[in-house]
């Protein structure tokens, strides 16, 4: 059975976006990654530093993943602008995984200037992906911008909280006209099932494997949870009611 | 010597184009995956030989790393 994510014309056979922060070494990194089944991952863009340049993890990365870099930490539209026009120029994608921080302890997006930043980068011919509030308006205004997706999050950054709000992230797929993608907060494979259960297209996981205490079975457990989560979706789950409904026949029972 | 402000920090040099810059400060050009701005705008790589600096400059020297 073939169901493929596509997002901006671009197919993918797997439906989990995942981060290449924090992990212990590079080598947990690269096995968890394959586990994970994912074919996009995510970058940031840096500074070099002055003194030293050491080869990129881009060398070990490139050839078997498709790159999505982010512009983690940015915290105006400027510079999130700036920094999506060098990860063009560094590693010619005109992908990015758009961030713009309103805060930077809870790492809220800035939805006004989200927005703003979006719409230019569009003019400009990237495919954005908005890291965004899980506002169904919020979401819609970046669909209209052109956004090629919405990653509203479940929780905070890291904070393996799960999806703080399941309803709003319902309403969100069922309303939007592009791909969502659940970003930020699953702590465990459960929170990734339900986010595919509740509608999701795809979901985005970093800290919850790269932090686990086994990266790779983490990655094994997440790659099977994104799959389940989503033939669930496609099967169609039963509705919930608050009576009981015997599964065994009721005629012909023993004794009176 | 040119006064321009690198990666955020103040700097002097005699460098006079971004190419010269790279190799002044030990930079090779030819890395892949680097990327370059001069005031907010990207300079291509074909263009670091020719991209004129100017005191004031604001400059940045970019790679990607690891990212979620």
């Amino acid at each position: 059975m073939t169901d493929p994510l596509i997002i901006a014309g671009t197919s993918f056979s797997s439906r989990l976006i995942a981060g290449t922060a924090r992990y212990p070494n590079q080598q947990v990194m690269l096995d968890a990654l394959a586990a994970s089944g994912t074919e996009l991952v995510t970058m940031s863009i840096r500074r070099i530093s002055l003194d030293t340049y050491a080869e990129s993890l881009v060398d070990v990365l490139g050839g078997r993943y498709c790159l999505l870099p982010n512009t983690s930490g940015c915290v105006t539209a400027r510079d999130a602008i700036m920094t999506a026009e060098l990860a063009r120029e560094s590693l010619e994608t005109n992908w990015v995984k758009l961030e713009l921080i309103g805060d930077r302890d809870l790492l809220y997006p800035d939805v006004e200037q989200l927005v703003h930043a979006a719409d230019e980068l569009v003019r400009k011919g990237f495919v954005v992906l908005p890291y965004c509030n899980e506002d169904p308006v919020a979401c819609r205004k970046l669909a209209d911008v052109g956004c090629a997706a919405v990653m509203p999050l479940g929780s905070l950054i890291g904070s393996g909280m799960g999806i703080a709000n399941p309803a709003a992230i319902e309403l969100i797929c069922a309303k939007s006209p592009v791909p969502v993608v659940l970003d930020a907060g699953i702590g465990t494979a459960s929170d990734a099932a339900l986010a595919m259960e509740l509608g999701c297209d795809a979901v985005m996981i970093d800290s919850a494997i790269a932090r686990a205490h086994d990266p790779r079975r983490m990655a094994a457990a997440m790659r099977a949870a994104v799959e389940a989560g989503r033939l669930a979706r496609l099967a169609g789950r039963i509705p919930k009611q608050n009576f009981a409904e015997p599964s065994s026949p009721q005629l012909g029972l023993v004794g009176s | 010597m040119t006064w321009l402000r690198i990666n955020g920090q103040e700097a002097e040099t005699a460098a006079a184009t971004v190419a010269e810059l790279l190799a002044a400060r030990g930079i090779d050009a030819k890395a892949r995956f680097l990327a370059v701005a001069v005031n907010g705008a990207v300079v291509r790589r074909a263009e670091w030989p020719s991209q004129a600096l100017s005191p004031g400059d604001q400059v940045e020297i970019v790679r990607p790393l690891q990212g979620g």
